[in-house]
């Protein structure tokens, strides 16, 4: 008998499966590091490999340590940090709401929290502090206010999606009412922070993403386990033990709280998360723990779309505009494919 | 007899709302030439009217403007709420408003490259320019859905979502390479009546009768469509044709509204639903009430918005949006759609 399953060939079917994640995972990591090092040593000028080096390893080098220590080098973490949080969102979202549509963009959490950081910017002149703060209460007040609008136990999306849009227009509407009533001299900072940019970061404004990125992605790679059994459906994932309720809660909890973290301090980064997710589907398969790969393609991403507003046209644009002109076709694409399916 | 004291009831209940409703709008007239951040009282505008109509004076100067003003928007609002009808009709989707189908932002990146790259000022203008915008997004959002095989409320709506994405990006990009058409985009931008003026509505007269005069050609055709396409076909309909029409007349007259107003969301949505409330669903019937009810929304919401704060009005878009948002969220919650 040729295609006898025996217990070996599935071993060694999983151990294939595995070897071939790890390469993958390894060849995004790769990527990552290659396109970090573009964004520290190319700019306006262009430094060596070891002048960047030994700026990092603490020397002073004349010229170079203040543009990759003050310049390059947060606005490169800030892209890392925030692509690594859209990216794990995205995926989660999309998991827990088994829907590849619904992510935090188009469910209306990023506007929800950039509505914030706008009304502190332009109302209250508050620190960055506080802006994170409200852009954090903003994200799970939109998400308790979603939850509780859509009326329903289980997460079923239509009607979700609906109301994530409508919630959208609602605070795009308080959005603009603000950006055109508010003092001129704050508008450059408030329309920074509705594109999605990452000029003008400085280091000490990433300490507190950065503190959550490594409290919480544990917290969600541990949780994220549990992610392929629900992706085999509730009922399925219930009977193989899961706590499906509790799993669902801590998940969105935690990926809220970085999404809004991650829009305090860029602004809402547009299609990132609605690009992660499939995508590192895609690549890594449907099997397994993606919420890494996730983050580092996310990573990758906001990275590499920098790079070309920043450097590859005569005008520099912020990173979101690039991911936006990149996310909306995609959207269009996965809408035909989806309802050629016809089952979505 | 219990079926026809019951339609003499109804008939009743319609014509006391139709009354009420001519009666609220005269009030919102009157409200909007009264009310502003200067008060003028009704005894002053009647004399000035009636006796002074040759007189230069700034209080004369501020009667024409409000009175300009309060004409463009009933009609924009008459134009939203049969825009609203037109396009529900035809993609029998009771959500969509040509806001949410992407409509709005097509013309607004039209409109942001006319002003950008072709300096482009006059009304006549800003209205082939918006027009041509709604067109392509228009047909971007059907194309998408016509190239899968169901159409759903969500695929169209989420369809309308991306194209106007996707335009909203290509809008960031011109403005920031063309700094200076930034100013003038952003007041434009966010929906208001304030950019009135005759020429305006003398551009826009003529289109929205042309356009109404088509939509009404439709209305029977539409009726037949709503029963589905097969039936309206053996009622001798021809459905490509009426949905062309009447999907061209909408763009029409959203578009122009759009490029005169700068984008103002939700009327249709909200004039169109709010008229079927009472009326039922007949097209005939809906069109020339939603006309109506649309323009008592946005003058309302416009006198609104100039009442609510003294220093700076809120634009009619702002609050059409604030107001519109939620229904949509209640629309979405009665509605049984189909999960995707």
């Amino acid at each position: 008998m040729k295609n006898e399953i025996t217990i070996e060939k599935i071993f060694a079917a999983r151990h294939r499966r595995q070897t071939s994640r790890r390469v993958k995972l390894g060849f995004l990591l790769v990527i990552l590091l290659i396109l970090s090092s573009c964004a520290l040593l190319y700019g306006q000028t262009i430094y060596s490999v070891s002048e960047v080096w030994q700026v990092l390893g603490g020397k002073f080098v004349a010229g170079a340590s203040f543009t990759i220590l003050e310049l390059r080098l947060p606005r490169l973490l800030a892209a890392l940090l925030a692509g690594m949080s859209f990216g794990i969102a995205g995926l989660v979202f999309q998991t827990l709401l088994r829907n590849p549509l619904a992510n935090p963009d188009i469910l209306g959490i990023s506007s929800g929290s950039s509505c914030a950081v706008v009304i502190c910017i332009l109302v209250f002149h508050t620190s960055q502090t506080v802006r994170i703060i409200a852009a954090v209460g903003a994200g799970i007040g939109t998400v308790l206010l979603l939850f509780g609008l859509s009326n329903q136990r289980s997460l079923a999306t239509t009607r979700l999606v609906i109301i994530g849009l409508g919630l959208q227009a609602f605070y795009n509407a308080v959005i603009s009412y603000f950006t055109v009533n508010g003092d001129q001299r704050d508008l450059p900072e408030a329309l920074r922070c509705l594109n999605g940019s990452l000029d003008g970061i400085s280091l000490n404004q990433l300490p507190l993403l950065d503190g959550a990125l490594l409290l919480l992605v544990p917290v969600i790679f541990y949780f994220g386990q549990r992610i392929q059994l629900l992706n085999l459906g509730e009922e399925v994932a219930r009977s193989l033990g899961v706590n499906v309720g509790q799993t669902k809660i801590i998940l969105l909890a935690t990926t809220v709280i970085l999404t809004a973290l991650a829009t305090a301090v860029t602004g809402p980064i547009a299609f990132v998360s609605f690009l992660a997710g499939p995508l590192t589907n895609k690549i890594m398969g449907q099997t397994g723990n993606n919420a890494l790969a996730a983050g580092i393609f996310g990573a990758c991403l906001v990275i590499a779309a920098d790079l070309v507003g920043q450097y590859a046209f005569v005008y520099r644009f912020p990173v979101g505009v690039i991911t936006g002109l990149i996310g909306a076709p995609y959207l269009i694409l996965q809408l035909i494919h989806l309802s050629k399916r016809g089952a979505g | 007899m219990k079926i026809s004291s019951y339609l003499k009831t109804r008939w009743q209940l319609q014509s006391g709302v139709v009354f009420l409703l001519v009666i609220l709008l005269l009030l919102a007239c009157l409200a909007s030439v009264f009310w502003g951040v200067k008060d003028i009282s009704g005894h002053k505008i009647l004399t000035l009217l009636l006796f002074h109509h040759n007189e230069q004076s700034l209080l004369s100067s501020i009667v024409d403007k409000r009175i300009v003003r309060m004409a463009f928007g009933l009609l924009c609002g008459a134009a939203l709420g049969v825009a609203g009808v037109l396009m529900q009709s035809v993609t029998r989707n009771p959500l969509a408003d040509p806001s949410i189908l992407g409509i709005n932002t097509g013309a607004s990146f039209f409109v942001v490259c006319g002003i950008a790259f072709f300096k482009i000022s006059t009304a006549g203008q800003y209205v082939i320019v918006a027009f041509i915008g709604a067109l392509v997004a228009a047909g971007l959002v059907f194309g998408i859905v016509a190239l899968g095989k169901r159409l759903d409320a969500l695929t169209l709506l989420l369809a309308g979502t991306g194209v106007s994405m996707m335009f909203s990006s290509l809008v960031t990009i011109v403005i920031l390479v063309k700094q200076e058409a930034m100013d003038q985009f952003r007041f434009w931008q966010v929906g208001s009546l304030g950019s009135a003026s005759v020429m305006g509505i003398k551009v826009f007269v003529p289109l929205f009768l042309l356009s109404l005069i088509l939509a009404v050609a439709c209305a029977p055709g539409l009726d037949a469509l709503m029963l589905g396409s097969e039936v309206a076909q053996s009622l001798g309909v021809n459905a490509v044709l009426i949905s062309l029409t009447a999907c061209l007349a909408g763009i029409a007259l959203c578009a122009t509204a759009t490029a005169l107003a700068g984008p103002i969301a939700f009327i249709g949505l909200l004039a169109t639903h709010f008229t079927r409330l009472i009326f039922g669903s007949e097209v005939k019937k809906v069109l020339p009430l939603s006309a109506l009810v649309g323009a008592l929304f946005l003058t309302s919401a416009d006198v609104i918005g100039r009442l609510v704060s003294d220093t700076a009005e809120i634009s009619v878009g702002i609050i059409t949006a604030l107001v519109g948002a939620p229904v949509l969220i209640f629309l979405a919650r009665r509605m049984k759609v189909r999960a995707l």
